[in-house]
């Protein structure tokens, strides 16, 4: 792969408090239109690791660039290039889905005309056309995140960063919520995912697998499968996260 | 700007939309001024009236007669000490007592001059004020008459006692503590609540990920409240001046001037708090126990400061309310200008800007 075709590039990026080392030195790229699955039990430094790559905190030593920009300087520019959608719900529930959609597209800085356009195209594909004066609060919880995705997506950034964005939804809304990703994926966002499930790892193009703060393993699922001799991505985890020390 | 902006109409449509904030928004001002105002206005009519008459002489006679065919007083008879006098107060039914001393009439007569002692139960500070007011108007009256047909003229000095209170303080006081007390609840409370809300909620993260920045995150937050604020003190104005008939003797544009501080004042606590809690009920709880109570007890609205124990006395000079209540009733009450007032001005300057760079700094430390 030729360089500029990377939008993440992290070296030896770690995060301490105090003795404690949430992120140990984490070495990895990502590249253009790539689904990145970001994987380990709670406790393992992904949501450090995630917060130092959305610029949200400095890193304690090591080196990111986001989509070009520095992580130590650049957090400005980083926060305009990318999305972001917690596992939290991440609308505003007392506000109809055309106000949430005008606001964020608002505090992205976006022109009126865009965001008007943006948002007849985001209701006409989500199918929401008839909803959109409606508070999201009345919207069931599979809509809401797939809205919440839109949301996330609406400035055309060149990274979305999902935080475990499937969390309680049923099985369904979920294969839905991953056509969107691929479909995003393949317009050339760049798609980091964290998530539990381990079906869901299988759909990624390469995951990463933290413990304890270090990044364990790092390859597309079928390679990662070949290599612990496992059936599926469980087995793979089981194997890994099995030795971890750190807990909730 | 125009992502301020959007911000700031997000802020609205919350505001707008929530029924209980509304209702705390403007019903409680309404209600507050209305409660109090009625206190204030308390009728004197048919107030029980106990006359202890050490005289029982002429004089005496005819002023009893005045005042008793007046609609204001029902008169009762008692002859008491001093001491049985004071009992009476506390079983609180009678409002005031109205003592002759024994020789009323010969002091009249020989010197031209005697006293009558009124006692009043300042407790009820209105109704205390009210009523030595309407006595002593009486008195004069009748002192009138008399004095038309004399050449050297009577006087009669009715010699004022007002009891547990007798400085009067708080007499028009609630107008201006209203004001505090309002604005204290909508700025810090709602405030705080309204960001910890997005913390709870979650979407602060969403926030502080965009590009908006992190202080104008909050700036956006707090600047709704500073209008609504605004809007709360010019309805404690109006209600005050058209309800209550309690004008405004000062300047209003100062008035306003000091209340927009006050009001930034607030927003800064408000805003600190949201930074220290993370559950919208320990915001609440801390904005009401921690800003409201000492508001109530240390501004000198309800209790009398130079009453208060020295450590006591001391403390109140932290409270931003106490200086605030000051300044309003100040300018409010006795039509005072900036020339007197700049000291007090300053100490609350000096706080907000205190209080505001201390929670923009530990708002940096978070979001480390």
């Amino acid at each position: 792969m030729m360089q500029n075709d990377k939008v993440i590039v992290c070296e030896k990026l770690t995060k301490r408090f105090g003795d404690f080392v949430a992120t140990n030195e984490i070495t990895f790229d990502v590249h253009k239109g790539e689904i990145f699955g970001f994987l380990g039990a709670n406790g393992a430094g992904k949501t450090t690791a995630m917060r130092m790559l959305c610029g949200l905190s400095a890193p304690s030593s090591g080196k990111a660039t986001i989509a070009g920009y520095d992580v130590y300087t650049q957090t400005e520019q980083i926060k305009k290039n990318i999305g972001y959608m917690s596992q939290k719900f991440s609308l505003y529930e007392n506000l109809t889905v055309l106000e949430n959609i005008e606001f964020f597209g608002g505090i992205y800085g976006l022109s009126d005309e865009r965001i008007q356009s943006k948002t007849d195209e985001l209701l006409h594909r989500l199918g929401l056309k008839s909803e959109a004066n409606k508070l999201v609060a009345s919207l069931p919880l599979g809509w809401k995140q797939k809205l919440s995705f839109s949301v996330a997506v609406l400035h055309e950034p060149k990274i979305v960063f999902l935080d475990e964005p499937t969390g309680g939804v049923d099985p369904v809304t979920r294969r839905q919520f991953w056509d969107m990703i691929y479909e995003a994926a393949d317009s050339g966002i760049t798609v980091f995912v964290t998530t539990h499930y381990m079906d869901e790892a299988e759909y990624c193009n390469r995951i990463s697998i933290m413990v304890d703060g270090r990044m364990e393993v790092l390859d597309t699922p079928t390679n990662l499968k070949n290599g612990f001799h496992a059936r599926s991505m469980d087995e793979v985890f089981y194997q890994l996260a099995r030795g971890a020390k750190r807990g909730d | 700007m125009k992502q301020f902006l959007a911000f700031v109409r997000k802020e609205f449509y919350h505001v707008l939309r929530d029924r209980r904030t509304l209702l705390i928004l403007f019903g409680m001002p309404i209600a507050q001024i209305l409660i109090f105002g009625f206190a204030l206005t308390n009728e004197v009519k048919d107030s029980e009236i106990l006359v202890v008459d050490y005289a029982k002489d002429n004089a005496s006679q005819e002023l009893l007669t005045k005042i008793g065919s007046s609609r204001y007083f029902n008169i009762r008879q008692a002859a008491l000490s001093h001491k049985e006098i004071l009992g009476t107060f506390q079983k609180g039914k009678i409002k005031a007592v109205v003592v002759f001393p024994a020789n009323f009439n010969e002091d009249l007569l020989h010197h031209n001059k005697a006293q009558i002692q009124l006692i009043t139960d300042a407790s009820d500070v209105n109704t205390a004020s009210m009523i030595t007011n309407y006595l002593s108007s009486i008195i004069m009256d009748y002192q009138n008459e008399v004095n038309q047909n004399l050449q050297i003229p009577y006087r009669i000095t009715p010699e004022v006692r007002m009891l547990y209170n007798p400085q009067l303080k708080g007499a028009h006081g609630f107008v201006p503590g209203v004001m505090a007390l309002v604005l204290l609840l909508v700025s810090v409370m709602m405030t705080a609540i309204s960001i910890v809300r997005e913390k709870e909620t979650g979407t602060m993260e969403i926030l502080l990920v965009s590009p908006f920045k992190p202080v104008l995150v909050i700036f956006a937050k707090a600047f709704p409240y500073l209008a609504l604020s605004l809007i709360n003190v010019t309805a404690i104005l109006l209600l005050s001046v058209f309800v209550l008939d309690l004008p405004v003797k000062g300047s209003v544009v100062l008035l306003f001037a000091e209340s927009t501080l006050f009001i930034i004042t607030c927003l800064a606590l408000g805003i600190f708090i949201s930074i220290k809690t993370s559950s919208q009920q320990i915001a609440m709880l801390i904005s009401l126990m921690g800003m409201l109570l000492p508001t109530m007890i240390f501004s000198g609205f309800l209790f009398p400061i130079e009453n208060m124990p020295l450590p006591l006395q001391v403390i109140s000079n932290i409270v931003p309310s106490k200086w605030f209540y000051i300044i309003v009733k100040s300018i409010m009450i006795k039509g005072l200008g900036l020339a007197s007032l700049w000291k007090e001005t300053l100490i609350l300057f000096g706080m907000t800007v205190f209080l505001l760079l201390v929670s923009l700094k530990s708002f940096k430390i978070r979001l480390q």
